[in-house]
């Protein structure tokens, strides 16, 4: 082969390489560290997987929350005013987290159904709804045509 | 009335922004002096207007206004005077004219200041900066007014601003952000002007360098101010989350940064023509990305506002006209300037190339991340997000290969390079020795605190080891450095600034400690060497706000080294939304960070203890490396070339 047409080869191979590498790397960075989101109807349906990371959110149920005296345990149930999951967390609460409030918790389920939360998210301003929580109120709403939850959001 | 005038205003600054868009182009196909001419009288009347019309804004604002929408969402009778002025960029529409006020002024800087720039140059970058601020005023005259009144059913009191945003950091960071953002759309213009005109040679890289460099010195700033902001006021004591705006900042900064060195290579040796307009193009093409990531509310973030599809069409729209116009105009034109410069294997040319090949990467993997679930969600494959660990996984490497680089790049020279190992050999040693050694200051040795340690020490060593190489010559070192041009210096000075960023970065991620307990009164906590006792908590009130003070104190062998008050404030106008102020002890080689979290009864509460050393250098480097960018623009050389075209 032509010296040049060679030095032009081993540049193409290089690239080729170079990207399947990094487009590899980049699916496996991908697959292990993204989060599928949860509304509770789907999660008490047996949709989402056990003991893998995921998301759930929707509202806070009225009257729910429990705080252990004598840790930072503290439990309380998301619910999308169809489905409700129980979660347990250890650890501060965000501040605008209150009982009626929309609420993203990050964690695993386990096989009782319980969602232990690593992670709670609140919004960050009262007028503002995580769009995932007021999708999946909307989904749970319409398939089942109830009224309207109480508290307007 | 004034909103009036405001509103007016704005609309007058519209008409102007059209006429900077359309007659200096037409001049320039004509081939009409006149109209290439009145680029700068157009530029400076859209200055003046929308001048106006934020001065309106910001007295609506003052006078308690709440007959205008914005004001009655976002201020409150009872606001200190200062956050009623900074609440005006507080939501969409005001920050959207604090953008346009911005774009306006630097369309200005450049009207006044580009004298040595051929009057056909000129006019097309007025013109074309005057083509974005059409598109960005007319989406504010048309979806977004931020002169919208209530005259009917005017509320006795406004909403107040988000407790979050009353901050004195919230005072410069979107400013300084904006600055940047906006800024790169001088490159762009420039690169613009440069493909309209079919002139590629290095002059448009000389004209844009300052520019460019200026506007990523204020993203630096923006961002380190925004991470120092979210910091002590967030109350979980982060200073980077990935969060889908963090981003968004974020991208145009790395493509800024492959910008500034690549603008180098273009100007000092006529290489990388072609990559260097691209890299001009996208890094304001993210810029407006960005905005409308932030504005459109698709994204679940600290920054959302509220969400309106129509507004995120709108962005979208423009986007696809910036960026498809001017890379089909890249297309069309870019071939032509086909110049093939040599250089060798390793050189200063081929360092920096490779540089700019990790920060783009670094920047595709940061878009990936960013618009991933929104791909998915488009696709219906359901809602992701994506976590830290990606970013980490990906970015971290690359960062690191890029200060590994950027070492060597500060021995190497054009074309080709001798002497690289000798010059190698000391820094290199010297940050592997000491990059062994000092994870032990922190407690028990890590291989990765050993590596992310050596990366920055190799940054900092090379530049002392550069500037000593570069003063050998002199009789003393003093008169050696003081011969050092002011770019060299800014150069170093950045690069120090990007290794102390990374010292800090490892440091803090490895070595911090934190922890969430139960405190009630007269409890204690042994943090390293530090004690922590919870004496109680007070009530506290403010303008706006009550809450509860915790009193609690910092000792180190028995002495008292500082009080910590912490608060939890509940903003009255906001329906009692709840704050949390966080107390920290600052210092240059550790942060003490302590946070109320909520009352558990019997005067307990959960407390949030952090013990973050180093975090203090993330900023100190982010702050050096803006520093670093600045200085390089004051460099003689920009000055000189100014006063001998100007004769």
């Amino acid at each position: 082969m032509h010296p040049l047409r060679r030095q032009r080869l081993a540049i193409v191979l290089l690239i080729i390489a170079g990207t399947a590498a990094a487009a590899a790397l980049l699916g496996y960075a991908l697959r292990e560290n993204i989060n599928l989101f949860y509304p509770p109807s789907d999660i008490v349906a047996g949709k989402a997987p056990v003991g893998r990371d995921i998301r759930a959110g929707g509202m806070v149920l009225e009257g729910s929350v429990k705080r252990a005296s004598d840790s930072l345990q503290v439990s309380f149930i998301v619910t999308d005013y169809q489905a409700n999951v129980p979660v347990t967390y250890t650890g501060i609460l965000p501040d605008l987290f209150s009982e009626g409030e929309g609420v993203v918790v990050l964690g695993q389920l386990d096989a009782e159904g319980l969602f232990h939360a690593d992670q709670v998210l609140a919004k960050h301003d009262e007028n503002y709804m995580p769009p995932e929580v007021t999708d999946a109120l909307e989904k749970a709403k319409s398939q089942s045509g109830a009224p309207e939850p109480s508290k307007p959001y | 009335m004034i909103p009036e005038i405001g509103h007016f205003a704005l609309v007058l600054a519209f008409c102007s922004s059209l006429l900077l868009a359309g007659v200096p182009a037409l001049g320039y196909a004509l081939g009409h002096h006149t109209l290439l001419a009145s680029a700068n009288r157009f530029a400076l009347l859209q200055m003046a207007l929308v001048t106006v019309s934020f001065v309106c804004l910001a007295a609506a604002f003052l006078r308690d206004d709440f007959s205008v929408s914005i004001v009655a969402l976002q201020s409150n009778t009872q606001l200190p005077a200062h956050y009623k002025f900074t609440a005006l960029w507080g939501g969409h529409e005001g920050s959207l004219l604090l953008w346009v006020l911005i774009l306006a002024g630097w369309t200005a800087a450049v009207a006044l200041t580009g004298k040595h720039i051929p009057i056909a140059v000129k006019a097309v970058v007025l013109s074309t900066m005057g083509a974005v601020s059409v598109g960005f005023l007319s989406f504010m005259l048309f979806t977004s007014n931020p002169f919208e009144r209530e005259l009917i059913a005017t509320p006795a009191d406004g909403q107040d601003l988000n407790p979050l945003l009353q901050d004195p950091g919230m005072v410069i960071h979107p400013p300084m952000l904006y600055f940047g953002y906006v800024g790169f759309s001088v490159a762009f213009a420039f690169a613009i002007a440069a493909l309209v005109r079919g002139r590629l040679d290095a002059s448009w890289a000389r004209w844009a360098r300052p520019w460019t460099n200026i506007a990523w010195a204020f993203l630096t700033v923006g961002i380190t101010l925004g991470s120092w902001w979210a910091y002590y006021e967030l109350g979980w004591g982060g200073w980077w989350f990935w969060d889908p705006v963090e981003n968004a900042s974020f991208m145009p900064w790395l493509v800024g940064a492959a910008l500034v060195h690549s603008l180098a290579v273009t100007e000092k040796r006529g290489a990388f023509k072609n990559w260097t307009l691209l890299l001009a193009i996208f890094a304001f093409s993210l810029s407006l990305l960005g905005t409308f990531l932030v504005r459109s509310g698709v994204l679940t973030s600290v920054h959302s506002f509220a969400a309106d599809p129509t507004r995120g069409l709108y962005i979208l729209g423009f986007l696809f006209i910036v960026i498809g116009g001017s890379l089909t105009l890249y297309a069309l034109r870019a071939p032509e300037s086909a110049f093939r410069p040599t250089f060798a294997k390793i050189s200063r040319e081929s360092l920096l190339l490779a540089n700019n090949i990790l920060l783009v990467c670094a920047a595709l993997v940061v878009l990936l991340g960013t618009l991933f679930p929104l791909i998915m969600d488009y696709l219906d494959l359901g809602k992701y997000s994506v976590g830290p660990p990606y970013f980490n996984a990906m970015f971290v490497p690359l960062a690191c290969g890029l200060a590994l680089l950027t070492g060597l790049g500060m021995f190497s020279q054009w074309k080709r390079t001798r002497d690289l190992k000798t010059l190698v050999r000391e820094p290199l040693v010297l940050a592997l020795i000491t990059a062994l050694v000092l994870p032990f200051a922190w407690g028990e040795w890590q291989w990765l605190a050993s590596l992310g340690l050596f990366f920055g020490l190799w940054l900092i060593f090379a530049s002392v080891r550069s500037v000593v190489h570069q003063t050998r010559n002199a009789a003393t070192r003093l008169s050696g450095l003081k011969r050092l041009k002011l770019s060299y210096l800014g150069m170093i000075c950045a690069h120090i600034g990007f290794g102390v960023a990374v010292m800090g970065v490892t440091v803090v991620s490895l070595y911090s400690s934190e922890r969430d307990l139960r405190m009630a009164a007269g409890d204690a906590l042994d943090v390293g060497s530090y004690r922590v006792e919870f004496r109680g908590t007070a009530p506290v009130t403010g303008p706006n706000y009550a809450g509860t003070q915790g009193d609690i104190r910092l000792l180190r062998g028995g002495r008292e080294v500082a009080q910590l008050l912490p608060e939890k404030r509940r903003y009255h106008a906001r329906g009692d939304q709840i704050m949390t102020e966080a107390g920290i002890d600052a210092g240059f080689l550790r942060d003490m960070y302590v946070a109320l979290g909520e009352p558990l009864g019997d005067s307990a509460w959960a407390v949030r203890v952090h013990y973050k050393p180093l975090v203090r250098w993330i900023w100190l480097g982010g702050a050096l490396v803006a520093l670093g960018a600045l200085l390089a623009v004051m460099d003689k050389r920009y000055r000189l070339q100014r006063l001998q075209e100007e004769v």
